[in-house]
């Protein structure tokens, strides 16, 4: 149970210390806030200066709120294949000592 | 099951269009987007020619293999903001997928992350597949499993190799992108003050984020190496006697 309350603590503190983290990072910085990419700051502007414009990709999700959903979807399915490809590593290697506990 | 659970969370509540690296469609003239997809296949045809191998010798190499491709597909889309610079942008993941898995097998897996990412995600382009495989996948990969195994030789630790490795994978792969863009689009400009100029814009918001991608593949090996040094050793990443050296 101790464990238990220390893994909670522990989870609560890294909670506490996320908020002020993005805080000092979205209002505290000296930099200019455009938070563009760098495809866009750098790649885009720089070939626009030498005459190559970027092209809308092939299947476009437009202006709206669907490819914050497209991300959304990729961030869960990548989110869970990781999550399962680590519990399988991590099972494998359990089995494999009580396999060898056994014997 | 938590740790499925923690990770969706996380990566959901990151969820936001990426805006990053990849050399978006149509910034690159036909012939040198061509020009790179023929640098980029063959080895991704030897990279699946690895994969079948290791299919057929190993088939406990798969989860790993499951891990490090949502790993590279989702750090690679996934936009970090770096206050210094003001912008965005992101890791590769493609040195710690090569370290564990062999830089074919991380050309594969980056391969398949950059198309993913060019059709549904608006990131990257078809058009600059090639250029983008050349540079986070080929390089990226080559220059993490160099570093790595050249300092591993050398008798540096696990973290300090994983460290410098990471770091190394992301400014090899921005600088191969600087490459890609200056001789792509500079026309009857000399090619080196374009290369430099699109360097040094580059350097504020990477060189910071080439320290974050050596701390999260330093971290990742010394993790793995801890909960399955027996994989480790089977993936010729460490050795048998420093397994039972750390037990």
């Amino acid at each position: 149970m101790p464990e238990r309350r220390r893994k909670w603590k522990f989870l609560a503190l890294h909670i506490l210390l996320f908020v002020p983290l993005l805080f000092g990072v979205f209002y505290l910085t000296l930099a200019p806030r455009q938070w563009q990419g760098v495809d866009e700051a750098v790649v885009e502007k720089i070939a626009r200066e030498h005459g190559r414009e970027a092209r809308r990709p092939l299947l476009d999700p437009g202006e709206g709120d669907l490819l914050l959903f497209a991300f959304l979807c990729a961030g869960a399915v990548g989110g869970f294949t990781a999550g399962y490809s680590w519990r399988k590593l991590v099972s494998e290697k359990n089995r494999n000592h009580s396999h060898c506990g056994r014997h | 099951m938590k740790s499925i659970f923690i990770l969706t969370t996380i990566f959901l509540l990151f969820a936001a269009p990426a805006h990053a690296m990849h050399i978006s469609e149509g910034i690159l003239p036909f012939e040198w987007a061509a020009f790179w997809y023929a640098a980029a296949l063959p080895f991704v045809a030897l990279g699946i020619r690895r994969i079948n191998v290791l299919a057929r010798e190993d088939l406990s190499s798969k989860p790993l293999a499951g891990l490090m491709a949502a790993v590279v597909f989702v750090i690679s889309c996934m936009p970090i903001p770096v206050p210094t610079a003001g912008t965005c942008s992101h890791p590769c993941g493609t040195g710690i997928a090569a370290i564990l898995l062999g830089p074919l097998v991380s050309v594969v897996i980056s391969a398949v992350a950059l198309l993913i990412q060019a059709l549904f995600l608006a990131h990257g382009g078809l058009s600059t597949l090639g250029a983008n495989i050349v540079s986070m996948g080929v390089v990226g990969s080559f220059t993490g499993w160099l570093v790595f195994r050249f300092l591993r030789g050398c008798g540096a630790n696990l973290a300090v190799a994983g460290f410098l490795a990471g770091l190394l994978t992301d400014w090899a792969t921005y600088l191969t992108t600087s490459v890609e863009l200056a001789s792509g689009i500079r026309g009857n400009e000399p090619f080196l003050p374009l290369f430099t100029k699109i360097l040094m814009a580059f350097v504020p918001t990477q060189l910071p984020l080439g320290i974050l991608e050596g701390a999260m593949t330093a971290g990742m090996v010394v993790l793995l190496s801890r909960k399955r040094p027996d994989l480790l050793v089977r993936m010729g990443v460490i050795k048998v006697d420093e397994v039972s050296s750390h037990a």
